[in-house]
């Protein structure tokens, strides 16, 4: 194993980290202004119209899923997960591509860190980041679904 | 006397919330009470709401800077308290709030050396499954209780800043043997000395340990949890100051996401929500920078704290019930 020397710059796998992150971080901003701008400009039309959603924001979230889904979506299941895939070409839900990815970008940079771990044979810290990695994955796989 | 009480105080009450908030009753309670959707109604413009979001986290992404707080500690309970956002919306608002905060904080923070990837990456394994599990009750349970339970939370946050002090550079006479393991160590340079300092952290696992509780307690709450990160990663564990203010910033853009992904998948994101929120926050706090230059920190930190109180009682009172003001 070998340990790097300890000085007051950052390590060779901080930087790919953080190097990662702020491309993810750029990107989901830039992406965030460009969705929103043509929800709200109406460029693209929306799921639900604008002027409706004020009305339901002010309900738990399953009666808001239920009464979005009854009176605009009438799909057989609740838009839960990642059924916003099916609502991409929706101004209200393309939206949600920027949230994803500012969401996503940390198992990105885990996943990019382990292989200069395990290369300097820090097994414990590249374990951890693989654990990691796992359970950002499955928090936004969906699967993890509880309540109301 | 009343020091020594105050973390045995803090502890009890966290420790409530876990044996409450865990108690299946409340997932039955939930389901029972769940009420059958109401149609829409409201007049308003549908411009306003975003516009009038995009002001006040403007005004918040600025007294957020000055008062030394993140975004969502104001977001969720001002947001909850004062406007027609159910709290499932906010909390899942306020988690992307904080977590876009640390995601523009973070890579900077990182390639200065002053956020310590070493030190966050076993504090955020913990953290961010707990922040799972606490968005997953939070979920589960009646709004009502979440409320409450908001409400004390932010008036136990009141009485950290009070009370909480802050070590520049703790004295650590001796790394624990997971640290060591771990190689959890570090130096940075203090710019206005324009010394090295040396820094190890002491007493890991009691820190890891309540790491579980700070993770639950953002994940629940939607709060982002740097009011109690950079505490226990000063105080508890002995990492000088600016390290832990700045692994703490990092370590929110881990344990939120994972909370965040919890609450999207729930459908608790509305983008017309989400985005001037983001904004908002987002442009107060490049003004904020500006005008902390000139400002007097001392006062703005007053007044975070009064605004804190007032929403804390607001969030205990709307969830008891009671219209108080």
């Amino acid at each position: 194993m070998t340990e790097p020397k300890i000085t007051a710059k950052a390590t060779d796998e901080q930087l790919l980290y953080a190097n990662i992150l702020e491309k993810g971080m750029l990107v989901g901003l830039v992406l965030m202004f460009i969705t929103f701008a043509l929800y709200v400009f109406g460029i693209m039309p929306a799921a639900i119209p604008k002027g409706d959603i004020a009305g339901y924001w002010n309900q738990p979230v399953h009666d808001y899923l239920v009464a979005i889904n009854n009176n605009f979506l009438h799909w057989d299941h609740l838009p839960t997960g990642w059924s916003w895939l099916k609502l991409i070409g929706k101004g209200d839900f393309i939206n949600f591509i920027p949230v994803a990815i500012l969401s996503g970008v940390t198992v990105i940079c885990y996943l990019a860190i382990v292989p200069g771990l395990f290369r300097r044979g820090d097994k414990a810290y590249a374990i951890m980041a693989i654990a990691e990695a796992v359970i950002l994955a499955l928090a936004a796989s969906g699967l993890l679904a509880v309540g109301h | 006397m009343t020091k020594k009480m105050l973390p045995k105080l803090w502890g009890l009450y966290a420790a409530l919330i876990c044996a409450l908030t865990l108690n299946p009753v409340w997932a039955l309670a939930s389901e029972a009470g769940a009420a059958a959707p109401v149609p829409p109604a409201s007049d308003t413009e549908w411009w306003v709401w975003p516009v009038v979001l995009l002001v006040v986290t403007f005004v918040m992404g600025i007294i957020a800077v000055l008062g030394g707080v993140g975004g969502g500690v104001l977001y969720v309970p001002i947001i909850s308290g004062f406007f027609p956002f159910h709290l499932d919306f906010v909390r899942g608002t306020g988690l992307l709030v904080a977590l876009s905060g640390a995601l523009a904080a973070g890579p900077g923070l990182l390639k200065m050396n002053m956020a310590s990837l070493r030190l966050a990456i076993p504090v955020a394994l913990i953290a961010s499954t707990m922040a799972i599990v606490g968005a997953m009750v939070g979920l589960a349970l009646p709004t009502n209780i979440v409320q409450i339970l908001l409400g004390g939370t932010i008036l136990g946050i009141v009485v950290i800043m009070f009370t909480a002090k802050k070590s520049e550079v703790p004295d650590v006479p001796q790394a624990d043997a997971l640290s060591s393991a771990l190689r959890i160590t570090g130096i940075y340079h203090e710019a206005s000395t324009g010394q090295d300092i040396n820094w190890k952290v002491h007493r890991t696992p009691m820190g890891l340990a309540t790491f579980i509780i700070i993770g639950f307690m953002a994940g629940m709450f939607g709060l982002g949890a740097g009011w109690a990160n950079v505490p226990v990663l000063n105080l508890m564990m002995g990492a000088p100051l600016k390290i832990s203010v700045a692994t703490s910033k990092f370590l929110l853009s881990i344990t939120d996401t994972s909370a965040a992904w919890i609450y999207m998948n729930k459908g608790c994101v509305i983008p017309m929500m989400v985005v001037p929120s983001l904004i908002g926050i987002m442009l107060g706090s490049f003004v904020g920078v500006r005008i902390l230059k000139v400002a007097k920190p001392a006062f703005i930190r007053w007044m975070v704290i009064a605004i804190l109180g007032f929403a804390g009682i607001k969030a205990l009172t709307k969830g008891l019930g009671i219209d108080l003001f």
